[in-house]
């Protein structure tokens, strides 16, 4: 009968001239999104659990060198809350193809500190989180409020989130430049419990940016007959705004003998007219109570931002221009693996257990429209704009201990 | 409160009248003594979360995308 009458609304707001069935259908979701928040209270929300992470990190590739430590507490106060700081360093040196064709190797240091508390409230788990960057050149924070609830017997969670973050961006050696950029990030997730042995994950993220989003050390190169080598370089000059949708699904499944397999599909879409897609695929094997071994593959394409070119006929020659390779159209194949060995304490200690993991990938890059401008140096001269196309391969490793009390 | 008014706010009387069935009639096909094996951290999404976050960042710094990363958390309720 009740929902006789709710049918019976629905229908009356369809025929009705101002209600169309589109924003019935939006002030649903989100009545569904304001009410799965506040009504379904028979839950059973739980607070992270708590650990004491130390990690050292190493990225290699590309000319460049990344690495530096990561350390991370997170510790319950009562039943109610938590709360999680985080400290991480890159210590970078080399330079990258972009740099060493219109520059000189660096070194230089990023640090980043964020703290956190996620609440407990009515079985609804909330989170607050502040991150703030810092290196010789920008300086960036931001802000981020997260609200996650099970709801249907607990087989359904709704996680809503939001960001904001502000950049700073300056430039070395020339200290009158300084220009400012903000971000917004909206986040929707759902992970849905399909069987006792599978879940389904959905999560969507809008970014909208505002302000300067060049990368100021950056150039496009443009045919130059005046010069010897025949092209020249002058500054990248990008819209000042940019929005993006990104949407993956996920699926974890677990198999008879201790054992899973997971994959993942993402697709994006962004305002500058780049469209990507992600694919992983993961098989995490168990041997006895203390080892876990995980092999993955994931694989990435993309395609250029409609203001990319490797080469422009003349100095500018269009209102906005790039030719930063993060926006041309390449792809990427990353093959990675991890082991874990885990520490069982006795149940009177006071920590409960200890794991120490090992992950490694080892990743190559393809470029499409991206020319290794250097290659001339060491082999024979080539005409401007046929140089080989740019590939180069990168490792990434982690080792860390996790203390988990 | 005018007619059209209410008429404006009957979409949450739409979904209370859907909800409120739901709710109290609601049985999960996938019990909590069910779950052992989607509690197993080998079926966690964010196992290791200070190496999936440093993963993302070092993607994000190489790649065009951004955005949706990670899973959106545990459907079981029993970490």
């Amino acid at each position: 009968m009740e929902l006789g009458a709710d049918v019976a609304v629905i229908r009356q707001k369809m025929k009705s001239p101002q209600g169309t069935v589109r924003r019935l259908i939006i002030r649903l979701v989100f009545a569904c999104i304001i009410l799965g928040l506040f009504v379904w209270q028979a839950s059973a929300a739980v607070l992270p659990q708590d650990r004491s992470d130390a990690m050292y990190h190493s990225y290699e590739g590309g000319g460049i060198s990344i690495d530096g430590p990561s350390i991370l507490l997170r510790k319950k106060i009562g039943n109610k809350v938590s709360v999680s700081a985080n400290y991480y360093v890159d210590t970078i040196s080399g330079a990258s193809i972009d740099v060493l064709a219109t520059a000189s190797p660096y070194s230089e240091e990023r640090t980043e500190n964020s703290v956190g508390v996620d609440f407990l409230h009515n079985k609804t788990l909330m989170s607050v989180n502040y991150t703030s960057s810092s290196e010789n050149d920008f300086e960036a924070e931001s802000f981020h409020l997260g609200v996650s609830q099970d709801f249907f017997g607990d087989l359904t969670t709704l996680t809503l989130g939001y960001s904001k973050g502000n950049d700073e961006v300056g430039k070395t050696g020339d200290d009158s430049f300084l220009e400012l950029a903000e971000r917004h990030n909206y986040q929707i997730g759902i992970t849905q419990v399909i069987t006792k042995n599978m879940i389904l994950g959905l999560s969507v993220e809008n970014i909208s940016d505002q302000g300067f989003l060049n990368n100021p050390y950056r150039s496009v190169r443009f045919l130059d007959p005046n010069t010897e080598r025949g092209y020249s370089f002058e500054s990248e000059l990008y819209p000042n705004t940019r929005k993006s949708n990104a949407a993956a699904i996920t699926a974890n499944y677990y198999l008879p003998y201790r054992a899973s397999v997971y994959g993942e599909a993402k697709i994006f879409s962004d305002s500058w007219g780049i469209q990507a897609n992600t694919y992983k695929l993961g098989y995490i094997h168990t041997f006895g109570d203390d080892w876990i071994v995980e092999l993955r593959a994931r694989h990435y394409q993309q395609d250029k931002a409609d203001f990319y070119q490797d080469l422009y006929t003349r100095s500018a020659e269009f209102n906005f221009r790039a030719r930063d390779k993060e926006m041309s159209t390449f792809n990427n194949l990353s093959l990675g693996l991890s082991v874990s060995y885990e520490f069982q304490f006795s149940t009177d200690s006071l920590l409960k257990k200890s794991t120490l993991n090992l992950d490694f990938e080892h990743v190559n890059f393809d470029y499409d429209d991206f020319r290794n401008v250097l290659s001339n140096a060491s082999t024979e001269v080539v005409p401007v704009g046929t140089e080989p196309l740019y590939q180069f391969s990168a490792n990434i490793t982690r080792l860390y201990l996790s203390i988990f009390y | 409160m005018t007619v059209s008014k209410l008429q404006r706010y009957n979409w949450i009387l739409v979904v209370l009248g859907l909800t409120s069935g739901c709710s109290s009639t609601f049985e999960p096909w996938v019990k909590p003594y069910e779950r052992d094996n989607l509690a197993d951290p080998i079926m966690s999404m964010n196992r290791n979360p200070v190496s999936s976050s440093y993963t993302n960042h070092v993607y994000q710094a190489r790649e065009g995308a951004r955005g949706a990363e990670g899973g959106a958390g545990g459907g079981c309720g029993c970490n």
